[in-house]
């Protein structure tokens, strides 16, 4: 099969959209928190003038070359997920550059980033970026493994490691989604999501108060900037495989919008009602109660 | 109450020493001679030493040249065409990233400036917990000499463009601690201060009004104190030295 070059502006133009609808949720995010809070919160478009004026600074520094590419790996983990799988199922413009086993590599840039961080924000030698990482680290960890399973059992249920085939799988009617086929796994997937989106109760790797916001500590000018980006992109393509493996995908645009955005809800309805956990309690919250509906997931198949 | 049992007696009106509440505007000019050089002890950790890594290898190690970068600021150029730099102007007054650092009480006053009274954050006012991401540094209120030590390396690590407001009349000319012995009485002296807001202490509303001052003046492109201060770097370290008597950390710290 010959490779379409097309594909790579249809691509492109995924990732433009998605970085603008990213942006405008994750402020409509922090709005919607605020008004929790009886607050009129930011703007909607605060995060584009922060974005242009952390490119703008005329200084920034390096701690090494590590330091460079921690926000790099960052952003690559995100672009990249978000590019092998499809984003909207059925429609050759956007289904990116999935291919028949890209749900495997789709689990190995969810950890990418992680791991980039980690080594960018250790070189930058500051002790709060490494407690940062190592919480991070331990808590991602702890959520992923719910998620794996989750992961193996749509695999095994669909006997496809092709996230294309997967929605293919569940189109017809909602009742074929995932979410009602194997409910287990999504429910196990859901509880690692939680961990994995960074908000409340799963937020102490950043915790402002306690260790100056944690791994990006020393992170300024266009790193930050950079990570602002993966910021809105991550999130977004994260939810993109979940939309895909557990609620059926979607179809067009308005439906990927409404679908992301109810996802995201999810974690953040969570978010601000309930107060942060610590790392210990994190791990073993995610192992009682995700990782035995992950079990009972891959068991049930 | 009765105000004459606060009043010394002794002391009239007339004896007291007379303060120039506005001193006339000094210039950063040439530096004055540096103070004579002073030998302090440095802390255990400061010392140079050399350690033993695993294996036996002999490593030097010398806290204040390898942790931090001794190459004094320089003046940073603005953005080459007129218009890039106004979108940055615009974007740098939009989005007013605050070093949560609070100096002297009226930091107290930032506080109501987060919930739901004032909510500052719908003008783009964020605080940032770490000196490299902020752009803002409010120094709240009295400085004592301690404090202004750690001050100044957190400006010094902020990236340029960065601002200075000083907070409440201590920053000012000393305040009610005009005759202390261990606080600064003129902020602009050891940092380069873009605006004042005056009161003892200024109002949440006094702050809003001041940020939104700060926000003009960025747009307009008169905020750039960080050039300034890599223009009278020389002056402002003199001035900084003067007063801070256990100067133990590199000349500049980022
Ligand atoms: S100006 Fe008044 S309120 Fe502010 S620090 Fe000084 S004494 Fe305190």
């Amino acid at each position: 099969m010959g490779f379409e070059w097309i594909k790579i502006p249809y691509s492109l133009l995924t990732l433009f959209i998605v970085v603008n609808y990213g942006l405008l949720l994750n402020a409509l995010i922090a709005k919607i928190a605020a008004r929790v809070g009886r607050r009129h919160g930011i703007p909607i478009w605060q995060n584009y003038v922060d974005m242009i004026k952390n490119y703008g600074l005329r200084t920034s520094i390096t701690h090494g070359v590590m330091f460079y590419m921690g926000p790099v790996f960052r952003l690559s983990g995100g672009v990249g997920l978000l590019l092998f799988v499809p984003t909207i199922y059925g429609s050759v413009m956007f289904s990116n550059l999935s291919f028949a086993g890209d749900l495997i590599l789709a689990l190995y840039f969810v950890f990418f980033g992680t791991l980039g961080m980690a080594l960018g924000a250790g070189e930058s030698g500051h002790p709060y970026a490494a407690i940062g990482v190592s919480r991070g680290l331990a808590q991602v960890t702890a959520a992923e493994l719910p998620f794996a399973l989750a992961v193996f059992a749509v695999a095994l249920q669909y006997e496809t490691l092709s996230v294309t085939e997967i929605v293919a799988a569940q189109q017809g009617s909602y009742l074929n989604w995932t979410l009602f086929t194997n409910p287990f796994a999504v429910a196990a997937a859901m509880l690692s999501f939680l961990g994995s989106m960074m908000r409340p109760p799963f937020d102490v790797v950043l915790a402002p108060q306690e260790i100056p916001i944690g791994p990006p500590t020393e992170y300024h000018s266009s790193y930050l900037a950079l990570m602002q980006t993966n910021r809105a992109i991550f999130p977004i393509a994260k939810m993109v495989v979940y939309m895909n493996l557990f609620f059926g995908g979607a179809v067009s645009w308005p439906i990927f919008f409404v679908k992301i955005f109810l996802i995201y809800m999810v974690s953040v309805l969570v978010g601000v009602v309930f107060p942060r956990f610590h790392v210990e309690h994190s791990v073993r919250w995610f192992l009682i109660w995700a990782v035995p509906l992950g079990v009972i997931a891959v068991a049930i198949v | 109450m009765d105000k004459k049992t606060h009043k010394d007696p002794a002391k009239t009106s007339a004896e007291l020493p007379s303060v120039d509440l506005n001193p006339p505007e000094v210039q950063p000019q040439k530096p004055p001679a540096p103070p004579a050089e002073r030998t302090i002890e440095l802390p255990e950790e400061l010392r140079k030493r050399t350690v033993k890594g695993p294996g036996g290898v002999e490593i030097e190690v010398e806290p204040l040249r390898d942790y931090y970068c001794e190459a004094p600021p320089t003046v940073m150029p603005a953005a080459y065409s007129k218009i890039v730099e106004d979108l940055f102007n615009w974007a740098r007054a939009e989005s007013i990233w605050i070093l949560g650092f609070g100096t002297g009480c009226g930091a107290i006053e930032m506080r109501p400036l987060m919930t739901p009274r004032y909510d500052a954050y719908r003008y783009g006012i964020q605080w940032r917990p770490t000196p490299r991401q902020a752009n803002l540094f409010v120094i709240s209120g009295y400085l004592s000499v301690k404090t202004l030590k750690r001050a100044i390396r957190s400006y010094e690590q902020m990236q340029n463009p960065k601002y200075v407001v000083g907070l409440g009349s201590c920053t000012i000319n000393g305040g009610m601690y005009w005759d202390s012995y261990n606080t600064i009485k003129r902020l602009d002296e050891y940092l380069p201060v873009d605006l004042y807001i005056t009161g003892c202490m200024p109002r949440p509303e006094a702050l809003l009004a001041g940020f939104m001052d700060l926000k003009r003046m960025i747009r307009a492109g008169e905020a750039e104190g960080a050039n300034k201060y890599a223009e009278y770097f020389d002056w402002y370290k003199a001035n900084q030295k003067r007063v801070i008597k256990d100067w133990d950390m590199p000349d500049y710290s980022w």
